[in-house]
C-alpha cells in the first residue's frame, strides 16, 4: 500500500509517495502563508503524478515546520527524526547530518543503528538559514539559486562577522560599497554561515560520513565553504530538499506495518 | 486597599486578566488532577486578593513584611522575628517593558521583569514590603539591587562563591549574624533562641512536606504533573506557612494513595524528563507547559523553585545560638547554585536525581544571559552523559516567540529517547 510523507518547511512543502520502499513521485511547491494549503495541493499533485488517489494512501506522516497544521496527517514526526531517516535512506552510511532548511538550521549525529544519538538546532534566529540567504540574494541582486555559483568564482572572500540577517545587510552593503565584488561578498556570506554551522557540528561530535540535505544544500557555495571550514568531503544527495518528505514516507510506511495509525490526529496549534 | 499599596490600577487589572486565561488554560484544562490541587487553584485566584489582605492587615499590626528573590535569603531568621517572608514575582513577560524603560536591555528576563514589578506598580507584594534582601549570586541582581534600592530599602547579603573553604563560611556566618541584627533592629525585638528554633521547626516542617510531594513524583505513572508540582513549589514563596504546609502535607496524603492504586498522569508511552538549571518564578509555566502538552511527564524540578528548596533541613547540632546560625549556614551551604566554585556537588546531584526520578532525559533551563547556569551545562551534560541519561539545553526568555521551535526541539528529544524506527 503507497504512504506519502508530506514535509511543511517555512519556505517550501515537499511530498514523497512510497510504495514497498520504491519512490513514486515527488512534489516541491512554496509553503506560502497557508502550509495547509500547501499540502493539500502538493499531496493532490503527487497523487496525479503517481497514477494514484487519496483511498490509495494508506498512512500520512506530516512533518516540517508546519507539520500540525496539515489535517490529512494521520500522525506528525519532527523534521529531526524525519530527516535523520531521509538522509539514512539517500546514504546509508550516514552519521551525521546537517540540514540546513528556510528558518532553522540542525546538525544531527547518528548511532550505528540508525537512531539519532544526538542533535542541536540554531536558537531563536533565523541567522544562517535559507532565510538569510535569501535576503542576501537581494541584497545582491542575484537569484538565490545562482548565489551559489557566484561565490564559487570569488578568489578572495569578504569577511562577513555579523550573523544577524538586520546587521548582516548593513555589512553586506557597506562591503559593496567598498568596491568588493558581489562574488567576494558572496562567499564570504557561505563562509560566515560555515562558521556558525561548523561549530554546531563540531559539539554535536563530527562522525564521516557527513551528509549535506535541506533546500541550502542545493547551493554550491555553501558546499565548498562548509567542506572547507570542516576539512571533510560531505555528501551531497541529489534532491536534498526532499530528505524530510522522504523520511516521513519512509516512517509512514513503519508506521503502517505496525498498525501505528490508531494515534489520534493532533488538532492543529 | 489597592490604593494605600500605591498600585497602578489599570495595569495591575491587564495582569490579572492576562494571569487568569493563562491559569485557566494551562492548569485547569490538565486531565485527572489531584484533588489537592484545588487548594492551589484556590491560592492563585486569590494571589492578588486574599493573601494580599493578610499580609496588609500583618502590617497593620506592626509585623514588619519582607521580600526575597533567592534561597539563600535564611527565612528561619525572617520568622523569629516575627515577620513574614515572600517571595517576589520575577517570572512574567508583562512587566520588561517597565523595566527597559530603566535598565538595559541585554539582561536576564528574571531581574527585568522583577525590577519592573516595582516600577510599574503592578505587584502588590513587592509593594507590601518594608525590605527587600538580596544577595550576590549573579552580577546582574547585585548591581540591580543598588538600583532598586532608590524603590524600596534593599539590603544585601554577600554568598561567598568558594562555598566549601573555612573562610567562605566564616564569611557566611558573619554575614548570617548581620542580617539577624538587621532584623532585630527593624523588628525592634532581640531574636530568641527560642523563638529562632520555633522557625526552624516551622520551616523544617515546611521543606519537609514539600519534600513529600516531591518523592511521590518517582511513581510511574507520576502521580501529578510537573505543571502542577511546579505549582505548589511556587506558591510555597508566598503562602502562609502553617497552611501551606498542612494542605502540601494532605496532597501528599492524596499522591501517596494514588501511587499504591497506580494512577497517575502523562502517556505510559512518553519518556519521564526532569527539569534542571534556572529557576522559574511565578507565572513562568513556559517550559513545563510545553513538554507537558505533549503528554511528556516532568517528573523532578533541580532547580531553585524546586529540590534546591526542600532537600535540606536545617538540622542544629546543639541547643545554643551559634550552634542554630552554624546549622543555618550549613544548611545554606549546600543549596547548590550554579555561582559555587568549583561545583562538582550540583552536578553529581542532578545526576543522582535523574537516575532517583527514573528520567530518560533531561531538560536544560538557560534563563537568557544568565552565564553561570549556560556554561556549567557544559559539565552537567558531560556527567550526564556518562551516566546514560541524555540532556536537552534550552535557552529562552520570557517570550512566546520560540515556543513552536522549542516544542520541535522537545519532541524531537522525545523521539530520540523512544525511537520509532
Amino acid at each position: 500500500m503507497a504512504v506519502a510523507g508530506v514535509d511543511i518547511g517555512a519556505v517550501a512543502t515537499k511530498v514523497a509517495i512510497l510504495a514497498d520502499g520504491r519512490v513514486l513521485s515527488l512534489q516541491v511547491l512554496p509553503s506560502g502563508f497557508d502550509g495547509n494549503g500547501a499540502a493539500r495541493r502538493g499531496l493532490g499533485r503527487a497523487l496525479k503524478e503517481a497514477g494514484l488517489v487519496r483511498g490509495d494512501l494508506g498512512f500520512v506522516m506530516s512533518t516540517g515546520y508546519g507539520r500540525r497544521v496539515f489535517n490529512e496527517a494521520n500522525r506528525t514526526i519532527t523534521e529531526i527524526t524525519a530527516h535523520a531517516e531521509g538522509a539514512l535512506s539517500m546514504c546509508p552510511e550516514a552519521r551525521t547530518v546537517i540540514d540546513i532548511g528556510g528558518q532553522d538550521s540542525k546538525v544531527i549525529s547518528l548511532r550505528e543503528t540508525g537512531e539519532v544519538a544526538n542533535f542541536m538546532m540554531n536558537d531563536k534566529c533565523a541567522a544562517g538559514t535559507g532565510r538569510f540567504l535569501e535576503v542576501m540574494a537581494g541584497v545582491l541582486h542575484v537569484r538565490v539559486d545562482k548565489m551559489g555559483k557566484m561565490a564559487l568564482r570569488s578568489t578572495s572572500p569578504a569577511k562577513i562577522n555579523s550573523m544577524c540577517t538586520v546587521f548582516s545587510e548593513s555589512e553586506v552593503i557597506s562591503l559593496l560599497t567598498n568596491g568588493r565584488s558581489r562574488e567576494d561578498v558572496a562567499a564570504g556570506l557561505c563562509e560566515s554561515i560555515g562558521r556558525r554551522v561548523s561549530s554546531m557540528v563540531r559539539y554535536v561530535g563530527i562522525k564521516e560520513k557527513v551528509v549535506f540535505t535541506g533546500g541550502v544544500a542545493k547551493n554550491v557555495g555553501m558546499v565548498a565553504a562548509l567542506e572547507k571550514e570542516l576539512k571533510i568531503r560531505m555528501v551531497v544527495p541529489s534532491d536534498p530538499q526532499l530528505a524530510g518528505a522522504l523520511g516521513a514516507a519512509l516512517l509512514a510506511e513503519k508506521a503502517l506495518a505496525e498498525g501505528r495509525h490508531v494515534v489520534a490526529v493532533p488538532t492543529p496549534g | 486597599m489597592w490604593k494605600e499599596l500605591g498600585l497602578n490600577l489599570e495595569k495591575h487589572d491587564v495582569l490579572l486578566n492576562a494571569l487568569g486565561t493563562i491559569y485557566g488554560d494551562l492548569f485547569l484544562t490538565q486531565k485527572n488532577r489531584p484533588t489537592g490541587m484545588q487548594y492551589f487553584d484556590f491560592v492563585i485566584s486569590e494571589v492578588h486578593g486574599l493573601r494580599i489582605k493578610e499580609l496588609v492587615d500583618r502590617k497593620k499590626a506592626g509585623k514588619k513584611i519582607i521580600g526575597a528573590f533567592c534561597l539563600y535569603v535564611p527565612e528561619e531568621l525572617v520568622y523569629a522575628s516575627d515577620a513574614t517572608m515572600v517571595g517576589l514575582c520575577g517570572g512574567a513577560d508583562f512587566s520588561i517593558p517597565d523595566a527597559e524603560a530603566v535598565l538595559p536591555r541585554n539582561i536576564c528576563p528574571l531581574i527585568k521583569s522583577f525590577f519592573g514589578f516595582k516600577v510599574g506598580g503592578t505587584c502588590p507584594y513587592f509593594n507590601s514590603c518594608d525590605m527587600v534582601v538580596g544577595e550576590t549570586t549573579c552580577d546582574g541582581k547585585k548591581k540591580v539591587y543598588e538600583i532598586l534600592d532608590d524603590y524600596v530599602p534593599t539590603y544585601v547579603m554577600e554568598i561567598p562563591h568558594k562555598i566549601d573553604t573555612p573562610q567562605a563560611k566564616a564569611l557566611w556566618l558573619a554575614e548570617v549574624k548581620q542580617f539577624k541584627s538587621k532584623m532585630e533592629e527593624m523588628t525592634g525585638k532581640v531574636i530568641e533562641k527560642d523563638s529562632l528554633k520555633d522557625a526552624i521547626r516551622l520551616i523544617n516542617a515546611k521543606r519537609a512536606a514539600m519534600k513529600r510531594v516531591s518523592e511521590t513524583r518517582k511513581g510511574s505513572p507520576p502521580p501529578i504533573s510537573g505543571l502542577d508540582a511546579l505549582l505548589v513549589n511556587q506558591v510555597s514563596f508566598y503562602d502562609d506557612v502553617p497552611r501551606f504546609t498542612q494542605k502540601t502535607n494532605e496532597l501528599a496524603d492524596e499522591l501517596e494513595k494514588r501511587n499504591r492504586q497506580g494512577n497517575g498522569v502523562g502517556d505510559k508511552n512518553k519518556p519521564r524528563l526532569m527539569f534542571s538549571g534556572c529557576p522559574m518564578a511565578i507565572p513562568n509555566w513556559k517550559l513545563h507547559s510545553i513538554i507537558e502538552s505533549m503528554g511528556v511527564p516532568v517528573v523532578a524540578e533541580e532547580s531553585c523553585i524546586g529540590s534546591r528548596y526542600f532537600t535540606d533541613p536545617v538540622e542544629p547540632k546543639g541547643d545554643s545560638m551559634d550552634s542554630l546560625l552554624e546549622a543555618l549556614v550549613s544548611k545554606y551551604s549546600k543549596i547548590s547554585c550554579a555561582c559555587f566554585t568549583p561545583n562538582k556537588e550540583r552536578v553529581s546531584k542532578v545526576v543522582d536525581m535523574a537516575k532517583d526520578f527514573k528520567a530518560s532525559g533531561v531538560v536544560y533551563n538557560v534563563l537568557q544571559y544568565c552565564h553561570a547556569y549556560n556554561i556549567e551545562s557544559i559539565k552537567v551534560e558531560k556527567a550526564l552523559k556518562a551516566a546514560g541519561v541524555p540532556m536537552l539545553k534550552i535557552e529562552t526568555d520570557y517570550g512566546s516567540e520560540d515556543v513552536e521551535q522549542i516544542r520541535t526541539r522537545v519532541e524531537a528529544f522525545t523521539e530520540m529517547l523512544h525511537p520509532v524506527r
